[in-house]
């Protein structure tokens, strides 16, 4: 017994680096290294055409300067509404959704599903172009419709309004991806076991309250991915920003994001030249912002959630 | 390996360059651009000129694409690789490459005399002591207007403030079409378009520029704040929704008859030459009073330089003294409407539209856009707060006066006039 565990623990066994080395190359080569390239990016700063390094300067003049920190509170106050805007409508949408696709009595549950589904597989590029001409005041379809109901009066440039543009914005973000909360919840519903649901009945509880009390504790922990998987989406998002408002986010800023503002401060527009310091800079805050969400989400919540085995 | 392959690769080049050389003493320059639509141009007009001028000098134009163009430039001039000829972005992209040592100083060039010191502030040092690109065009500001409109509502193209308004108040009276096609959700209309286009009238062209840059002005001042005064009363004659219309909802509108005026860059006249089926006309940013000095944007847009590491330093001094000639004016601006030659002699243009804008050189005093030289160097960058500032007055969403203030504050925080 002795001599079989010494000789099973003394070989090094090879096999396990050799399978994890590709993922672990490659990972490294593509995500660790140019994550700690931009951290290192962040510390540094070119003066006169030398590239020094200063320390958390860069950090000190994205918070302390008013002009920067007026810039970065407001992609970030924006990013948080943003945020909301996913968890308050397209979560509690895709549950219900799901709900509704999961119910045994539906008809063309399939083609409801996939029709849902669609926009998520469509490009940015195509999903800003398309609502930028159905919200258009000129050309667009939602001025005529909201006319044959008698509703015109109700129609104003959206897309152009401080007040309006980023809530909008959140809506068309939710209608392109409203599919994938409704697919996961949709399959963590389905591996929920009839016979927890037969018992369920047994004791009487059907309809909604069997929903509330006994599905939708089961799938929490769904909800939970769902929830850490929109903060991480939300908080680097830029395409569809970019595409529908261009850099600048416009009307002043009122759609900027972090994702927005620091692809204008590393790139530059227009005449403004990039200042790939300070980008590293807002490109790290970011990483910090997400880090920090992820913790909270993995150490306060994950922990709680209570899991059911079958 | 490598160096195998560089060997074998200097082995050929010179040894097809020595061939070439006892075939003909031709000299080839080659010219970089990211002006890729004037192909044909360079190929069918403005190159075989210049040979038949000038026997062994054979010149190709090579472009690339325009949202490439300074990266890739950038990275063959490192190289080494760049073409004998550069195209030159105006201000500091073309200043930075003068400063690095990649373009030569043109500033004795034969033919330089013919252009005026406005041209050439675009490719200049700061101090204007060294110019290093040969002006070769600029687009002009001002209105185009759907002369059908006109003749049927009886309005005459305005000439001062008073009338532009009187003009617009008809339209919009009328009610056949909107008085003026321009949106405010790509900002940059409402800033080139707008603030840019009647701005020189108000702070006297070059006299107000200069004295920004030299901080004797303040974008505080009546002059400055004015134009955007005037912009805020663009509102009431836009379209329906203008805050959610893009650039080319604008040219669209208008192209397609629905609108009166459209508030235009030169560089628009080829597009709607043959887009629109109606006759257009051109007017001047209106003045104040009638009688007035009226002033233009003018503004430079393309330029061309030498490559400081040219084997034929020579030959392309005599290409550019060729483009600075009037010969090349003449050709480049009638096969690019919009696109004016910088030189001071007059150039005959074929377009009318074309004729009506540059026409306006002579009664008008021309001045470039007041935030592209030096005032754009820092963060916030002057230009781009431009945009957003000219968006929100018209927008409505704040006054005159605090988009001054707050333009004059971003440029305070890193611009420090030389005393």
């Amino acid at each position: 017994m002795v001599t079989e565990t010494a000789r099973s623990k003394s070989p090094i066994r090879w096999h396990i680096a050799v399978f994890l080395a590709p993922a672990v190359l490659i990972y490294t080569l593509v995500m660790i290294l140019p994550l700690f390239g931009t951290l290192q990016l962040s510390l540094y700063r070119t003066i006169d055409g030398v590239r020094q390094f200063v320390g958390i300067d860069n950090f000190r003049t994205l918070f302390g300067d008013p002009r920067w920190s007026a810039s970065f509170w407001n992609a970030l106050g924006n990013n948080v509404w943003f945020f909301i805007i996913h968890m308050v409508v397209q979560n509690p949408i895709g549950i219900a959704l799901a709900a509704i696709l999961s119910h045994p009595k539906l008809r063309f549950a399939a083609f409801y599903r996939t029709a849902i589904f669609i926009p998520t597989v469509l490009s940015f590029v195509v999903v800003g172009f398309i609502w930028k001409l159905i919200l258009s005041p000129l050309w667009g379809v939602a001025p005529w419709m909201m006319d044959l109901v008698g509703l015109k009066s109700w129609f104003t440039p959206w897309l152009g309004k401080e007040e309006y543009a980023l809530t909008t914005l959140g809506l068309i973000s939710v209608w392109q991806f409203v599919g994938i909360p409704m697919m996961l919840i949709y399959a963590a519903l389905l591996s929920i076991p009839d016979e927890v649901i037969e018992a369920a009945e047994m004791d009487g509880i059907t309809g909604m309250s069997q929903f509330w009390k006994i599905k939708l504790p089961l799938i929490l922990p769904a909800i939970g991915i769902i929830s850490i998987l929109t903060f991480v989406g939300n908080f680097n998002a830029f395409d569809l920003i970019y595409s529908a408002q261009g850099a600048m986010a416009g009307p002043n800023y009122a759609t900027d994001i972090l994702g927005t503002f620091l692809y204008r401060t590393f790139f530059g527009f227009q005449l403004q030249l990039g200042d790939p310091n300070m980008g590293a800079t807002i490109a790290s805050m970011m990483f910090f912002i997400i880090l920090a969400g992820v913790c909270v989400y993995l150490f306060a919540i994950q922990t709680r959630l209570r899991r059911y085995q079958f | 390996m490598r160096n195998k392959l560089f060997l074998a690769l200097l082995m050929g080049t010179s040894v097809l360059g020595t061939a070439g050389g006892a075939f003909a003493q031709d000299a080839t320059l080659t010219i970089e651009s990211w002006r890729n639509d004037d192909l044909p141009i360079w190929q069918d007009k403005l190159i075989p000129a210049f040979e038949a001028a000038n026997p062994g000098i054979k010149v190709t134009f090579a472009p690339s694409a325009p949202t490439e163009y300074n990266a890739a430039l950038n990275a063959k001039l490192d190289a080494g690789s760049a073409g004998d000829l550069i195209t030159c972005r105006p201000f500091d992209a073309s200043l930075e490459l003068f400063n690095k040592g990649h373009l030569g100083d043109l500033t004795d060039l034969a033919g330089m005399e013919n252009f005026t010191d406005v041209a050439k502030s675009a490719w200049q040092t700061d101090d204007g002591k060294s110019t290093f690109c040969v002006p070769m065009a600029s687009v002009i500001h001002g209105f185009i207007y759907n002369k059908d409109a006109f003749d049927q509502l009886g309005i005459t193209p305005p000439a001062t403030e008073e009338e532009f308004f009187a003009a617009l108040e008809k339209i919009k009276a009328d009610g056949n079409y909107i008085p003026m096609a321009m949106g405010t959700k790509d900002l940059w209309e409402a800033a080139t378009m707008g603030y840019q286009n009647i701005g020189p009238n108000y702070w006297h062209g070059e006299e107000g520029r200069l004295a920004l840059i030299k901080g004797e002005q303040k974008l505080t001042d009546p002059q400055w704040v004015g134009p955007f005064e005037t912009l805020a009363k663009w509102k009431h004659y836009l379209g329906d929704g203008f805050e959610a219309q893009t650039y080319p909802d604008s040219q669209n509108l208008f192209t397609l008859g629905r609108a009166a005026i459209y508030p235009a860059g030169s560089w628009e006249i080829s597009g709607f030459n043959t887009q629109a089926q109606f006759k257009m006309g051109a007017f001047p940013p209106p003045v104040k009073a009638a009688g007035d000095t009226c002033y233009i944007s003018d503004h430079n847009d393309i330029g061309i330089g030498m490559n400081a590491k040219t084997k034929n330093p020579e030959a392309a001094k005599k290409f550019l003294s060729w483009v600075a000639s009037p010969e090349f004016a003449s050709i480049y601006a009638n096969a690019l409407p919009g696109f004016f030659s910088l030189s001071s002699t007059p150039v005959k243009m074929e377009d009318p539209l074309a004729q009506e804008f540059v026409s306006w050189r002579d009664k008008c005093k021309s001045t470039i856009r007041s935030t592209y030289q030096i005032l754009s160097r820092g963060t916030p960058n002057l230009e781009n707060e431009t945009w957003v500032k000219s968006a929100n007055v018209i927008n409505g969403t704040e006054t005159p006066q605090q988009a001054g203030e707050e333009l004059q504050k971003g440029l305070d925080s890193w611009y420090k006039p030389a005393k």
